[in-house]
């Protein structure tokens, strides 16, 4: 851990968190409201001009902790005990009026969402000077000035008149540079990185991530960077800090933490996404032929799928990549007939299934599952983890009392979670165990293929690990197929036998894993594969310079 | 202005023509499926079977309905409502007159129940679950859920009878000074406002609310804004399409709703005139009234539609 002295007019580190013990109110259901500790004892120091990276899993505390530093609690989370001292003074003794006079001023925030984080019904340019205007460092024009100075060095496009424009009307990995920009406007000691690049696809991402460390390095300002993804902070973190559940795991040089991780759960955070698939070869009969399916919004406006043709192999992963808005999600939907093909045809374990929902047979429906991204909405809150299971075993196979009861007892020993689950509600499981249920849900319609719509997105690494492992063991011992929709590779290289890489509704390389992970590659393919965070320092570095040259016409 | 808001407001404006049209189809089936005949009301009960005949001819009761329902309506659009049945004067005339005094009590109640229910909400929000809140909520929940007559003679009591401030009858005429018009206008003015000032400030306070759990407003908290601002600057401007609508349907209800205030106050107004002619079966008034009701009705709610499309800034500016 570097100490170097601060040249600081207060002789200290800029930020000196110490013994942070941070509660929330929670309200269970059926229960008494009680308080519970989310932070217990933290305590970390950050020099002018560093950056920290706060790395865990949710609930690890990292955003609780970073907002500590405005003395900001979200929801019902309040700071219980400890000191954070910034610029040589306890904040947290500073009162309302004292809070209010450093937000925005000496910290600023950069959210997650910067397209949820900007009001929709102010132009960028008043809410970027805005903080500034009203903490008194400038004059509106002279504030403006700097807004747009900001905005030519994060790279946005036409940096002169971008903050004329609303909220809506710039793209998402736009609107996190313009809130860097917003953050830096206040030219403060220091800023507050939430998770800044998770919301965006990886193409976007690497630009977002690039412009945020040059907006660094060029204006000396220091940061708290909030991310789960160890890939990522490496890039731009001088020093990382890994939580777990409240409490420090381990705090050291980025090279440290990377390289040589001296406790087990950073080494486990390290090492994730090393799972071994060998991939399996495509066989003559397909379980799901889709061929030449165009499908479009708007009764034929809007084309969302051209032409687009794959096939999936019984027993095996066919993954399909690729960023938001690239139609891996409408190919799902023409596929289970939500969004009927306007041309092509989808030939299912034989048969050529009609494109219309209403229009399929219960067997059909039967032996093609989906699971989602968002287990939590996918479930009944009222019913039980039983209800859920069971009921697509009493409405395709009639079953009922005992039996059924046997049968969701086996399913919930396959996912791993045994007795005790049954008559629990789903508020009251983990995000990775109500994945699980849903994908004993899917299971227990017996199906031939599964469509997994970003069903590990919404996860914890770790988590989201055991979910892959135990799809791979589900596979080979049901024999069922998968449709895995992603758009991140790293989970592709470890499941897939196929891949179909998308952009725009069109497939634009398909074939073995192997094949298609094999240079030479297409330009989107190339650009999608080198996007990718690597736990490698200078990664980004290497990879903007790659894309440059690309660029350059090489 | 840009072409799609253009289009919307265009939508609103002749869905609110056409729902008017439908309107007046059924105010006139309406009139008509009521027991009774007019020219025997009017005659009365010695009228001969003769003077009934021609009397029906004269008014041409005897053509099929849909003849007389037109021959209505192209006297509505070219402004001529007919004459009334008991007075026989002029049914346009007589209204054009009470409906100004109506819009000018509607209007003295609204330029003060609007902002001050605003007002009321924003501060509820910024003291919300305290004893601010609590106050402002009590008063006006206790404000609305006393009848409006019982509101309205307990100002007469106070203001009128104990400490004579105002007059406890509404007289007003051709040619009054404004501020005499004012003065007598104050008492109905003040029961109207008490009776729709909860409504708005309940759902102003719950519309802004509903914002202030936005990710935009711990943007706002986070650059260190003042409570009051980020409700006025960053959650009040989301919040204004629901507000718009409440606030339109209460002026609607001033304007509509008014009719047992103008009786307790003697006030000249529609309400008044509608609920005298009611009871004197005169069809062609309650006709008359009632479309230009429901013209206020539909209006008012045209322009809440409009304004929750201009307050849309994705409408207002397109990508």
């Amino acid at each position: 851990m570097a100490k170097a002295a601060a040249k600081t007019a207060h002789d200290g580190p800029l930020l000196d968190i110490r013994n942070l013990k941070i509660e929330a109110t929670v309200y269970p259901p059926g229960e008494e409201p009680k308080q519970v500790t989310i932070v217990h004892g933290v305590s970390l120091t950050l020099q002018k001009g560093k950056v920290l990276g706060l790395i865990g899993e949710s609930g690890a505390g990292k955003s609780t902790i970073g907002l500590s530093s405005m003395a900001y609690g979200r929801g019902g989370v309040k700071i219980t005990g400890g000191e954070v001292i910034l610029n040589g003074r306890d904040i947290l003794k500073g009162g309302a009026k004292g809070v209010r006079a450093l937000r925005g001023r000496e910290v600023c925030y950069v959210a997650q969402s910067a397209a949820a984080a900007f009001n929709p019904a102010h132009r960028l340019m008043d809410q970027v000077v805005e903080a500034a205007l009203e903490h008194g460092t400038g004059k509106r024009a002279e504030l403006e000035k700097r807004a747009v100075a900001l905005f030519r060095k994060l790279s946005l496009p036409n940096p002169e008149t971008i903050g004329e424009r609303y909220p809506h009307q710039v793209s998402g990995g736009q609107l996190q540079r313009v809130m860097t920009a917003m953050a830096l406007c206040s030219e403060p000691d220091l800023i507050v990185f939430d998770e800044p690049t998770t919301a965006l696809d990886v193409t976007t991402q690497i630009d977002v991530l690039a412009a945020i460390k040059d907006a660094i390095r060029d204006t000396g300002v220091a940061a708290l960077y909030i991310t789960h993804d160890l890939a990522v902070v490496a890039q731009v973190s001088d020093e990382i800090m890994v939580l777990r559940h409240g409490r420090l795991v381990e705090w050291g040089g980025t090279r440290q933490i990377i390289k040589e991780p001296r406790q087990e759960y950073t080494n486990a955070l390290v090492s994730v996404h090393h799972i071994e698939h060998a991939e399996k070869t495509p066989t003559t009969a397909p379980v799901l032929s889709v061929k030449n399916v165009t499908a479009s919004y708007g009764g034929g406006e809007v084309k969302v799928l051209k032409n687009v043709s794959v096939d999936i192999h019984p027993g095996q992963t066919l993954a399909v990549v690729g960023e938001s808005g690239s139609g891996k999600s409408t190919l799902a939907r023409a596929i289970t007939g939500l969004l009927p093909p306007q041309e092509g045809s989808i030939t299912f374990a034989g048969r050529t299934l009609s494109n219309a929902l209403k229009d399929r047979t219960k067997n059909d429906l039967r032996e093609l599952q989906m699971i989602y991204q968002m287990a939590d909405v996918a479930m009944n809150p009222r019913q039980t983890v039983g209800t859920i299971i069971g009921r697509p075993l009493e409405f395709y196979f009639n079953m009922r009392g005992r039996e059924r009861d046997q049968r969701i007892a086996e399913l919930l020993e396959k996912i791993e979670m045994g007795k005790g689950f049954v008559d629990r509600y789903p508020a009251e499981l983990s995000g990775g165990q109500k994945q699980r249920v849903c994908i004993a849900r899917a299971l227990a319609a017996k199906p031939k293929l599964i469509i997994c719509d970003e069903v590990t997105s919404a996860l914890d690494p770790l988590v989201a690990n055991g979910i892959l492992k135990l799809l791979l063991a589900l596979q080979a011992e049901e024999d069922v197929a998968y449709m895995f929709i992603t758009h991140d590779l790293a989970t592709v290289k470890a499941i897939a036998d196929s891949i179909a890489v998308m952009y725009r509704g069109e497939v634009v390389r398909y074939g073995p894993k192997s094949q298609v992970l094999t240079p030479p590659f297409d330009a989107y393919t190339d650009l999608l594969l080198s996007s990718v965070p690597e736990m490698e320092l200078g990664w980004l570095e290497k990879a903007i310079a790659g894309r440059r040259m690309a660029a350059a016409g090489n | 202005m840009s072409s799609p808001i253009l289009k919307l407001v265009a939508q609103r404006l002749a869905l609110g023509v056409v729902l008017l049209f439908a309107v007046s189809v059924l105010i006139f089936a309406g009139t008509q499926i009521l027991p009774g005949d007019v020219a025997q009301s009017i005659l009365g009960q010695a009228a001969t079977p003769q003077a009934l005949a021609n009397l029906r001819e004269q008014l041409g009761l005897d053509d099929p309905a849909y003849v007389r329902y037109f021959r209505w309506l192209g006297g509505v659009l070219t402004g001529d409502l007919g004459k009334a049945l008991t007075s026989g004067q002029d049914i346009a005339t007589s209204i054009g007159g009470r409906l100004e005094n109506t819009l000018f009590l509607a209007g003295c109640a609204a330029v003060v129940a609007v902002p001050l229910a605003i007002l009321l909400g924003l501060l509820a929000v910024r003291y919300r679950n305290g004893p601010i809140d609590k106050l402002i909520s009590g008063l006006a929940l206790a404000s609305t859920s006393f009848p409006e007559f019982f509101i309205g003679y307990l100002l007469v009591y106070f203001f009128a009878v104990k400490w004579q401030i105002f007059p406890a009858i509404s007289t007003v005429f051709d040619g009054m000074p404004f501020l005499q018009r004012l003065q007598a206008v104050v008492l109905p003015a003040a029961a109207l406002t008490l009776v729709v000032l909860a409504h708005m400030m309940r759902m102003t306070r719950a519309a802004i609310l509903n914002v202030m759990q936005s990710a935009y407003i711990e943007t706002a908290e986070l650059k260190g804004l003042r409570p009051i601002d980020i409700i006025r600057k960053h959650a009040f401007p989301n919040a204004i399409a629901p507000v718009v609508n409440v606030v339109m349907l209460n002026l609607a209800y001033l304007v509509v709703g008014v009719v047992v205030i103008e009786v307790i106050f003697v006030y000249p107004g529609m309400g008044q005139y509608l609920v005298d002619h009611v009871t004197k079966r005169d069809v062609p008034v309650v006709q008359a009234v009632g479309l230009v009701f429901a013209a206020v009705y539909i209006l008012l709610n045209i322009v809440a539609d409009i304004a929750a499309i201009l307050a849309n800034p994705r409408l207002r500016h397109p990508k």
